[in-house]
């Protein structure tokens, strides 16, 4: 075997993910425009977008299973267009869709994919048990596919693809389609791994699940990256402090809007309220009562992930 | 063990990958058909046998009925040496043929167009180190062996009927799992391209002719010349002649020939699928 081709040997805070100009093109259609990013060994890294911003392109061509137009890509220092099964061999992939395979029980779901990366059974089995316990199936392990819930085979997903100890954990939408409890299980799941030192990259468009997992992360729109940051650092960069919501009824908001300028560092006025961005929302509400204005209900509250993701990524609806 | 250590216990052992670097078509192959094959065998081990019967049984009601029915109203006919055979003799290989192309089309086509479309096996598969050549592989042979075993099985039910007589006749399994190899390799590629039911059926639409008309219950030479053409296009009439051939002990230049064909077959079947999963699931 040639040592070139091994995947380098990371240590933490090594690179084990180079992007630059990374482009896909599907016919006309620019579905990645020339992203550069770079992920770090043990590091959570977020891909933050609306549908169709190019997240699971991004992902696929990061998992070896796209091929990208142009630019670079390195994977643990490896072309994955030239050494695609190796880089694989490496990687914990959880699809967006499951595709557990229905034909076989639990725990051969396990032990099958194993199979698939050439490990033995002797590996195997222990492992099999362990992942079992660690996703809270083990009580399940002969049960059919088809007779878990949604939160259980997301939960075998994660699990399978930590049959061969991978060193990065590839997660596309983990939680899309869960109800809380099944997304706060999960996270505390990821959130283990992610201590363990586990690599995780992961597409959301949660910003609550960006807050809670992600280190860093990138937001994502038309295929282009529009921000970079940790979570806190995109807030305290693209939004204040606080928000002050403000709700005259559907009908008055925007004429009230008008009213409200000079308050805060901007306004912003939606169909069902109107939002002003200010380091102190009190001040602010103060301001507003100090005009005459009487607002049906008021809010203030601390700026979120979501006010940084809409002002960067627009808020007309994308399908 | 606590679940806290699931980190810790896989750092100290972990996981021994094989090497594949170095390999020929390292991007196509990871040398684990292996894999692949014991997967299909456990998935099918249980399920439902009587559907897996059926295909089986068709052509012994065929054998049955045309060639013990039919066949005393026909008596004897030219057999492939132009020797005076029975017609249930003449027949018993043809239908043999048929038996190992259903085994193999049964599940290159159908089982493979529903991992495909809607289970989303390959791409579970494909997002292991397993390459495109891994899965074409282990889910064609997975189908030869159902082909195998069809043929096999109506071998055995030839033999009781006393329909095996040339020693050559027993060159007629190994040559039959040939004929499953063609229709395995070339039919699983032609199923990588159906995304509908509605086009599922035109497969259908494809064998039954085939079948009826491969000179199976009666020699080519009753067609016009541009018909025989045509049917010695097809696949299967090259897999009722190898076969009848051997059955007879009438092994000429020809039976290279079929045999050829079938080796075309199987390559073009295989660089076919392994292009289209690489296609679906790798670009």
């Amino acid at each position: 075997m040639s040592q070139a081709h091994r995947p380098d040997s990371a240590g933490r805070g090594d690179i084990v993910v180079s992007a630059r100009n990374l482009t896909k093109k599907f016919g006309d259609f620019t579905a990645v425009d020339a992203i550069s990013f770079q992920v770090r060994a043990g590091e959570s890294f977020g891909l933050l977008g609306p549908n169709g911003a190019g997240k699971s392109t991004t992902m696929r061509m990061i998992g070896g299973v796209s091929r990208r137009t142009s630019g670079e890509l390195a994977i643990m220092g490896l072309d994955p267009d030239r050494h695609g099964p190796e880089i694989r061999a490496h990687l914990g992939v959880v699809p967006q869709q499951d595709n557990l395979d229905q034909e076989l029980r639990v725990r051969d779901n396990l032990i099958v994919y194993g199979r698939y990366f050439g490990l033995p059974h002797s590996y195997l089995r222990p492992k099999a048990d362990e992942l079992l316990e660690f996703a809270q199936l083990a009580d399940k392990a002969r049960a059919k596919v088809d007779a878990l819930s949604g939160g259980m085979k997301r939960r075998l997903t994660i699990a399978r693809s930590l049959v061969n100890d991978p060193r990065m954990l590839l997660l596309d939408e983990p939680t899309t389609g869960l109800d809380p409890q099944a997304r706060h299980i999960l996270w505390d799941r990821l959130f283990r791994l992610k201590e363990s030192g586990v690599t995780l990259i992961l597409t959301t468009h949660y910003m609550d699940e960006a807050e809670q997992l992600c280190d860093r992360l990138i937001v994502v729109d038309k295929g282009r990256i529009m921000a970079e940051g940790s979570p806190a650092a995109l807030i305290r960069e693209h939004s204040t402090r606080e928000v002050l919501e403000l709700r005259f009824g559907s009908e008055r908001n925007a004429a009230v809007a008008a009213e409200l300028g000079g308050i805060g560092e901007r306004q912003e006025a939606l169909p069902d309220r109107v939002l002003i961005y200010a380091d102190d929302g009190e001040a602010a509400l103060e301001q507003v009562s100090g005009r005459g204005l009487r607002p049906l209900t008021s809010l203030v509250r601390r700026s979120s992930l979501e006010d940084v993701f809409l002002r960067l990524t627009g808020r007309s609806l994308i399908d | 063990m606590s679940r806290q250590t699931l980190g810790g216990t896989s750092r100290k052992q972990p996981a021994q990958l094989p090497v594949l670097s170095g390999r020929p078509l390292a991007s196509l192959y990871a040398g684990n058909v292996r894999a692949v094959f014991a997967r299909g065998l456990k998935a099918t081990w249980g399920s439902n046998w009587a559907i897996t019967a059926s295909g089986f049984v068709e052509p012994v009601l065929y054998l049955v009925a045309m060639g013990v029915g039919l066949g005393s109203l026909i008596g004897t006919v030219e057999g492939p040496g132009g020797e005076r055979i029975g017609y249930a003799n003449y027949i018993a290989p043809a239908l043999l043929a048929v038996s190992a192309m259903n085994g193999a089309v049964y599940d290159s086509t159908w089982n493979v167009f529903f991992k495909l479309n809607y289970a989303k096996l390959y791409e579970g598969m494909l997002n292991t180190s397993l390459g495109p050549l891994d899965v074409a592989l282990g889910e064609i042979l997975l189908a030869l062996l159902r082909g195998a075993l069809y043929a096999t099985g109506f071998t055995a039910v030839m033999g009781v009927m006393g329909l095996v007589t040339a020693p050559w006749a027993l060159l007629m399994v190994p040559a039959a799992v040939l004929v499953a190899f063609g229709f395995a390799s070339f039919g699983m590629g032609v199923t990588s391209f159906m995304k509908t039911f509605q086009q599922m059926d035109w497969i259908s639409f494809v064998m039954l002719p085939m079948f009826l008309f491969s000179a199976t219950f009666y020699p080519l030479s009753v067609y016009p010349e541009p018909v025989q053409w045509m049917v010695q296009a097809l696949p299967l009439w090259h897999g009722v002649e190898l076969l009848r051939q051997l059955s007879a002990g009438a092994v000429t230049a020809a039976t290279g020939l079929h045999i050829l064909y079938y080796l075309v077959m199987i390559l073009l079947g295989l660089v076919l699928t392994t292009a289209r999963l690489r296609r679906l699931f790798l670009s």
